[in-house]
């Protein structure tokens, strides 16, 4: 089981949500995160005097799946986020030691098989 | 620079022979004895000026709500901007080809009265005016502000992605060209008004159309927002960031409304103007009553948005009736403007993206109303207002409504027109919509280098760290946290 940790720019979220979906995998969370990085800071003006903000507002994904389909996961996630430009964010992959499906108290690398069929469910 | 430097003493050796001439004329200086009944109808006038100047505020209010948040503070220097180009151009030229048509001069442009000075004899410089003798700095100050809500309705369609100096360009041509020609045909004592006979009290047609139909000229030129048409081409709803501000300019709209159509009877002593206070009240209330329920029997929702949208619909429609219908008739026509903007919304987002539903409040819901004159206008009314015969249900007769569809027709056509040929120029010189990065950022930030909403978008961590020490120097050299005159020790 492994956690895959991404940040990455707003607006590669949609694309990558969708083929995730289209391919079975249906969980992930999303936290709006500010970071910095090698990306430039903005500076805004405010009434003449100036204000340079380093901080960057990225999305944070967060999804956990069996080991065998990490690779997918990564592959997706690079695919759509990369602009080239500086600022496209970071992937990390992170082991995870237990789950449990909280709805049944199943526990182990079952509850996070892909679903294949999770894009006609939804 | 040498050539920059001649153009510009040129201007403003061209702005000073025409200004300092008016210091020595004693066209602006009244001569200090007002009768009562000039005072009387001056006041109201200016008044409802101002009233219709506080719009402004009202649309200001009405985009931001219907806009996301990183895109709410260029809002309010494209209104400050756009007023402020729109009240110079009107004074210099704009009044005078809307309404200084002159003694059986010119129908079709105006040529007496720039700079509001020279013009003689008011009653014959502008014909159309000697309906009161309010003076005519109140009357210029009124139609001026009726200049600026059709300027502001243009933007509507443009939100989040349109460049500001497209603003400041086509607001040059419109306050001095479009909106003076095609208004002074329509209730300028131009041909429209005078041949025709249309009948548009307040302006229906010639405010809001007129608006509307430039905001779809710079729509089909600009396109849609990012994201607001998926892959397969079916629209997406942007939601507005704060519902709470729509609401504010809704009801500030509602208000200014009681100058927009009252005030068109530019006097108050002969008592038509609470009559016309009514009939634009009650239009407005049922507008609201049955966009509600259009938009709850077709989304099963009580959809705030569509409750403000209907009272503006309802507004814009009663507008060119409200001096020639009597109540009941303005229900009617308010309740079906109400239905109206509810379909036009929906029907236009399939296609066209516009942010507030500028083009179905204004636009359909103008022709409407300019129509609606043609049904329900009292034969006494028109008689009183001179202006075409008594509408459908009161004659039998189709003329009135004829002559209604025609004018409507005449001033899309020409409004449309030069509009979407002025932001052909535009898109083709200077550009119409920001970059891709810029308006993914937001216009606030690209386009004004600050935020509408700082605190939203700046890490609070950043703000109160900025500039200081690290709190870590402090601790380092052996000093405990520095307690604040509000720290409670823990017992």
């Amino acid at each position: 089981m492994k956690m895959v940790v991404a940040y990455i720019r707003h607006e590669a979220f949609e694309p990558i949500r969708t083929e995730l979906l289209d391919l079975g995998f249906p969980s992930l969370s999303i936290s709006e995160v500010k970071g910095s990085g090698r990306q430039k800071g903005i500076t805004e003006r405010y009434r003449g005097a100036e204000l340079t903000n380093y901080l960057r507002p990225k999305i944070k994904i967060e999804c956990v799946v069996a080991s065998g389909d990490v690779q997918t996961i990564v592959d997706t996630i690079l695919k759509h986020a990369r602009t080239g430009a500086v600022g496209d964010g970071k992937v990390f992959v992170q082991p995870v030691e237990e789950a449990y499906r909280v709805r049944t108290g199943e526990a182990g690398e079952e509850i996070l098989q892909a679903h294949p069929d999770a894009a006609t469910a939804a | 620079m040498r050539r920059s430097l001649t153009a510009r003493a040129l201007m403003f050796g061209t702005l000073a022979a025409l200004l300092v001439p008016a210091t020595a004329s004693a066209d602006i200086y009244s001569s200090g004895a007002l009768p009562d009944s000039v005072g009387i109808n001056s006041i109201w006038v200016v008044v409802a000026g101002c009233l219709v100047m506080f719009m402004q505020a009202g649309f200001a209010f009405l985009e931001i709500g219907f806009s996301r948040g990183k895109n709410a503070g260029t809002i309010v220097a494209k209104i400050l901007v756009n007023f402020s180009i729109a009240a110079i151009l009107y004074w210099a030229v704009g009044f005078a080809f809307a309404f200084g048509h002159g003694d059986g001069g010119n129908l079709v442009i105006g040529t007496h009265g720039f700079f509001l000075r020279d013009y003689g004899d008011p009653l014959k410089a502008f014909p159309i005016m000697g309906l009161s003798d309010a003076t005519i700095e109140s009357k210029f100050w009124f139609q001026f502000v009726f200049c600026a809500v059709s300027l502001a309705i243009v933007w509507g369609t443009t939100l989040e992605r349109v460049k500001f100096g497209v603003y400041v360009i086509y607001a040059v041509v419109f306050s001095a060209i479009i909106y003076p020609i095609a208004s002074g045909w329509v209730f300028g004592g131009g041909w429209l008004q005078v041949n025709v006979h249309m009948q548009d009290f307040a302006g229906s047609t010639a405010v809001h159309l007129i608006g509307a139909t430039g905001a779809l000229a710079a729509l089909l030129h600009l396109g849609p927002r990012k994201g607001k048409y998926g892959p397969d081409g079916k629209p997406r709803a942007i939601p507005g960031h704060n519902m709470p501000l729509f609401g504010l300019g809704i009801f500030i709209l509602w208000l200014g409304w009681f100058g927009f159509n009252p005030g068109s009877t530019l006097g108050a002593l002969d008592g038509r103007f609470p009559e016309v206070v009514l009939t634009t009240n009650i239009a407005a209330a049922g507008g609201v009553l049955t966009a509600v329920a259009t938009a709850y029997w077709k989304t099963k929702s009580i959809d705030i948005g569509m409750a403000g949208n209907g009272a503006i619909a309802a507004l814009v429609a009663i507008t060119a009736p409200s001096g020639y219908v009597v109540p009941w008739a303005a229900l009617v026509i308010g309740m079906v403007a109400g239905v109206i903007v509810v379909f036009g919304v929906y029907a236009i987002d399939k296609k066209l993206d516009d942010p507030v539903g500028a083009l179905s409040a204004h636009g359909l819901a103008g022709i409407w109303g300019t129509i609606a004159c043609g049904i329900f206008t009292h034969p006494d009314l028109a008689a009183y207002n001179a202006v075409g015969d008594g509408g459908l249900i009161y004659t039998g007769s189709f003329n009135q409504l004829g002559r209604q569809a025609l004018g409507v027709v005449i001033v899309f056509a020409f409004v449309f027109t030069l509009s979407y040929i002025t932001f052909g120029i535009i898109k083709a010189t200077y550009g119409m919509r920001v970059s891709e990065e810029e308006e993914l950022a937001g216009l606030d930030i690209s386009e004004h280098g600050m935020y509408g909403y700082p605190e939203q978008f700046i890490p609070a961590p950043e703000l109160v760290g900025y500039g200081a020490a690290p709190q870590g120097t402090a601790a380092a050299a052996g000093a405990g946290p520095i307690a604040t005159p509000t720290e409670v020790p823990a017992t």
